[in-house]
């Protein structure tokens, strides 16, 4: 039996590139790197990735299809991270696993891993189909990626829709790829206004950082060894408040010094 | 209004996109999580309106059923300016329900 304190937190979106598998891998690190037992899972059967994010492409030998079929055992199929022993991955199987994959297959993967992990992390493909219906039927809790644009936010609302229809709570809002300048001067949808729109509470917010190419490109998520760019520190900080600390967020409107900045501000003030 | 608001009206350019965008995404929302076209709400609208002008005199230009959507729930809105009451029910206050009371509008 799995311990009751696993945590079992689905990492989700409406829509596709809206950076589900960089927060999975870079939360996975940094709640490694805060002495959490955490194990991230694949589920984005028909295109998965978490692999290449965290460099351990090379290093799959099994996988969930394999344990599932009892080929091998599951300590046989997780792949510990090189540099940061508390985090495995479980990857996902062939895209063929699609067509006969249930809800109850991914609960008994679930429970598999729940039994020796603090958190487990579960990669959700985009989507409202049957994968993500199977990826959310092993996951108590929800973190729902958007970035500040209509389409993201549109089918991040259906995404949520669903997850309360199945009971899926506490679920909270990362809001990816904010561009501090812009939201200044109102030519993007405003932390308030997504999460008004949302009606969710926001567990981290994460500025467009270039360096997040960079450490996608060598498979070393930001949080492994980057603790100054601004995505990495957003990074880190969602997984100090999913463990309970209370860590501010940060004003993007603070990010920006000079003077624009100030302008920006002031032209966001309200006169009447 | 913020001061950008406000400038952009005096200039008369169009207001800043993330209100725009805001506004387009309240309605598309509304009607995603109702799960209405907006040829049904059309057609609730007229019927609406209908069974309302049997009984009160209404601004059939003005009259407006919406969706409106706070914190998840979705409400739907009926805004009907009354005209007048109809004859048979007068001796009745005419402003009893009224959105707008009667003989402000032009």
């Amino acid at each position: 039996m799995p311990a009751a304190s696993t945590r079992y937190i689905l990492i989700c979106s409406g829509k596709g590139g809206v950076g589900k598998t960089t927060l999975t891998a870079n939360l996975g690190i940094a709640l490694a790197k805060q002495g959490a037992r955490t194990a991230v899972l694949d589920a984005d059967f028909g295109l998965r990735n978490l692999d290449l994010l965290l460099g351990l492409e090379n290093r799959i030998v099994y996988t969930a299809q394999d344990v599932l079929s009892e080929s091998c055992r599951l300590e046989q199929a997780l792949v510990k991270h090189k540099q940061e022993p508390n985090l495995a991955l479980l990857p996902a199987g062939n895209p063929r696993m699609l067509e006969w994959l249930k809800p109850d297959d991914m609960r008994k993967i679930a429970a598999m891993v729940g039994d020796s992990f603090d958190f487990v992390l579960i990669d959700a493909p985009a989507g409202i189909e049957g994968g993500f219906r199977n990826a959310m039927a092993a996951a108590r809790e929800a973190i729902v990626v958007t970035t500040p644009e209509v389409s993201a936010v549109r089918d991040a609302d259906r995404v949520i829709g669903l997850l309360n229809t199945e009971g899926v709570k506490p679920i909270q809002l990362v809001l990816n790829r904010v561009r501090p300048k812009m939201m200044a001067n109102q030519e993007m949808l405003a932390v308030d206004d997504v999460t008004d729109i949302l009606a969710l509470p926001l567990l981290g917010l994460v500025l467009e950082d270039e360096q997040v190419i960079v450490s996608t490109n060598r498979g070393e998520p930001l949080t492994l060894s980057d603790t100054q760019s601004p995505a990495s520190r957003a990074y880190t900080n969602v997984a100090r408040r999913l463990r309970g600390e209370a860590v501010p967020l940060i004003d993007p409107s603070k990010e920006r010094q000079g003077l624009r900045a100030k302008i920006g501000r002031l032209m966001h003030t309200k006169i009447f | 209004m913020t001061l950008r608001d406000l400038i952009n009206k005096l200039l008369g350019r169009e207001p800043a996109s993330a209100t725009t965008a805001k506004q387009r995404l309240q309605l598309v929302l509304a009607h995603d999580r109702s799960d209405l076209n907006p040829e049904l709400l059309q057609q609730m609208r007229r019927e609406i309106l209908e069974v309302v002008s049997r009984y009160v005199e209404i601004d059939l230009e003005e009259g407006d059923v919406s969706l409106e959507t706070e914190d998840r729930v979705t409400a739907l809105v009926a805004n009907l300016p009354i005209k007048g009451t109809r004859p048979l029910m007068s001796g009745m206050s005419a402003s009893g329900g009224a959105t707008v009371p009667p003989g402000t509008r032009p």
